[in-house]
């Protein structure tokens, strides 16, 4: 056997067939060759059906998670409500699944996938809960488990959150190789693909995707039988997508067409997510803009081919808060209504805070997720991280927040807001992105309805950015 | 300097790239800077901190690196005190009580 060229270039070059091999998706099937593919099949066919999702899920006692009303939280935001507005506030407490994450509805799914097809083991890319998912289904199911994790700076210094992920990725048993700030992580994660013939269990793909549709069905099937109807609206941390898109669709599935889907991110605008400088200077490691906003504009960047996970295919609404302003509500859901959760995972409770001031009392929102919490992660080891890193903590107007400078907590609950992030801009980069990363000159009747349903407009809507662009239907 | 007996457990570390090897496209902060990366096995033979070592990690595979540390502990923990956090939580508890909690 000849020996293969492990260079950098040539791996990067060999990355397609590798992850075909790791993947088991032959995505040229879905491929129509322009911008436009057919997403719904490969939902479909890649994918699981939601019965069969929830069978998998419920073997190894994923998913069911209660939901706990938030009544105090509620108390407290009608406090700044216009008179007869302040619409209750809902969790669902995805802290309940067995790794402490709604991120184990994606790795039961993959994992699942792995062992029906063969593989010995599953290898997945991640800092965040996925880890530890990932890491705790293998261990179910009696797959070996590498996870391959962006931890420190060039000193060595870890940011505290990842390292409990590492910590709770060994203590399910798997093997961590962590990686010093960069995105050629991606070579490693390649040359540790060919080297164990495991299975990618990629954030991204159909299987992924789908095991988070179980979350919005589950949600409103809940919601329904306690209070007769469907949510007037979910609120979702938004990071890569697929928290936003798993569970949209889940919710569409179950017949909730006009719940609205908010997404939300904590806004980290300023910091280079591959700077080695910056990597310890945020106190966010996700549901940040740094993932939020290239993911939504250019789903495809991730590590298949075609990404299952689309934000803006399904996003109503997408609002930014600050990073003080979610380790205030993190405070507040401990203090108010006893549960110790997140804080990352509170992103969009912070942005329920402020979302159901502007609703009636009698409407309700849905804040579709928790995440555990412990040593690393959590509000004091991030913050005194923070201080220890140069950045003052003030109390004040979280607007004036700089990240990387400074965290500002709201001098009181009056100053927690949301910014509405326009989701035309997102559109606009989007279908920009696609031309462009394309390398076309024109797009076709196809493309042109691909687009209008990717950024939930319509096809005029997309040829008026298109002539913008200066590019034709043809 | 630490010293690792065969089927110690040990943690690595490996160059995967030098600065001049680096992506075009990473800013110039960590162009300046390797990839480095860290991963844990037992020890395939004895050796010193700095030295080329062979491990076997946990899902059996071999690789080597120069030898980082033995027995790594985690580090992470509770961080100090941070005084902000008790007077959100204050504040929080008597507005609360002003608005009137709903029992």
């Amino acid at each position: 056997m000849t020996k293969l060229d492990m260079s950098y270039a040539a791996v990067m070059g060999r990355r397609n067939e590798i992850m075909k091999q790791a993947v088991g998706i032959d995505y040229s099937a879905f491929e129509s060759g322009g911008i436009a593919f057919d997403y719904e099949r490969m939902m479909r066919e890649a994918g699981y059906t939601l019965e069969e999702i929830r069978e998998i899920q419920s073997s190894t006692g994923v998913g069911d998670t209660p939901i706990l009303e938030l009544k105090n939280l509620t108390a407290l935001a009608r406090k700044y409500a216009p008179k007869g507005k302040g619409a209750r506030i809902f969790i669902k407490d995805e802290a309940a699944n067995p790794s402490g994450s709604f991120k184990a509805r994606r790795a039961a799914n993959a994992v699942y996938h792995a062992k029906r097809h063969g593989y010995k083991g599953v290898i997945a890319a991640t800092s965040g809960n996925y880890g530890a998912a990932v890491a705790s289904q293998a261990a179910m199911r009696g797959l070996k488990c590498i996870i391959v994790q962006e931890c420190y700076d060039s000193s060595m210094t870890g940011q505290p959150e990842i390292l409990e992920k590492l910590r709770a990725c060994e203590a399910y048993g798997a093997e961590v190789v962590q990686l010093s700030v960069g995105p050629e992580l991606f070579y490693t994660f390649l040359v540790l693909l060919e080297e164990t013939g495991y299975f990618n269990a990629s954030l991204y793909t159909p299987f992924g995707i789908a095991g988070v549709e179980t979350l919005g069905y589950e949600l409103v099937e809940q919601f329904r039988a306690r209070t007769g109807r469907a949510p007037d609206k979910v609120l979702i941390t938004h990071a890569g997508g697929g928290n936003v898109t798993g569970t949209a669709r889940g919710v569409l599935k179950a017949g909730a067409t006009d719940t609205e889907i908010v997404g939300a991110s904590v806004d980290l605008s300023g910091l280079h997510m591959a700077s080695d400088h910056d990597f310890n200077r945020k106190s966010f490691t996700t549901g940040h803009t740094g993932f939020g906003i290239p993911f939504a504009t250019w789903p495809d960047r991730a590590d298949v081919p075609r990404n299952a996970a689309r934000p803006l295919r399904y996003l109503d609404r997408y609002v930014l808060v600050k990073q003080g302003e979610v380790f205030y509500i993190t405070e507040a859901l401990a203090v108010l209504e006893g549960l110790e959760r997140g804080p990352a995972g509170n992103t969009s409770l912070t942005a329920a805070f402020t979302v159901a001031q502007g609703m009636d009392q009698d409407q309700t929102i849905v804040v579709q997720e928790t995440e555990y919490t412990g040593a690393g992660k959590h509000p004091m080891p991030q913050l005194s991280f923070a201080r220890s890193n140069g950045i003052e903590l003030l109390f004040g107007n979280p607007d004036d927040e700089k990240p990387g400078t400074n965290i500002i907590f709201p001098k009181d609950p009056s100053f927690i807001k949301v910014r509405d992030f326009d989701l035309d801009k997102a559109r606009h980069s989007y279908i920009r992105n696609c031309v462009t990363n394309n390398k076309l000159e024109s797009v076709s009747p196809a493309d042109l309805k691909f687009l209008a349903e990717d950024t939930k407009s319509s096809e005029d809507y997309v040829r008026g950015v298109l002539r913008e662009l200066g590019t034709e239907v043809k | 300097m630490e010293r690792a007996k065969k089927g110690d457990w040990v943690q690595i570390r490996q160059t995967v790239l030098s600065p001049g090897e680096r992506a075009p496209q990473v800013p110039e902060d960590t162009r300046k800077v390797p990839l480095l990366l860290w991963v844990k096995g037992f020890a395939c033979a004895d050796a010193a901190t700095g030295e080329q070592v062979e491990i076997e990690t946990v899902t059996g595979r071999r690789t080597k690196g120069e030898l980082f540390a033995v027995n790594p502990r985690y580090i992470h923990d509770f961080g100090d005190f941070v005084p902000e956090l008790l007077q959100m939580d204050m504040q929080l508890k008597k507005l609360l009580e002003e608005a009137g909690r709903d029992d």
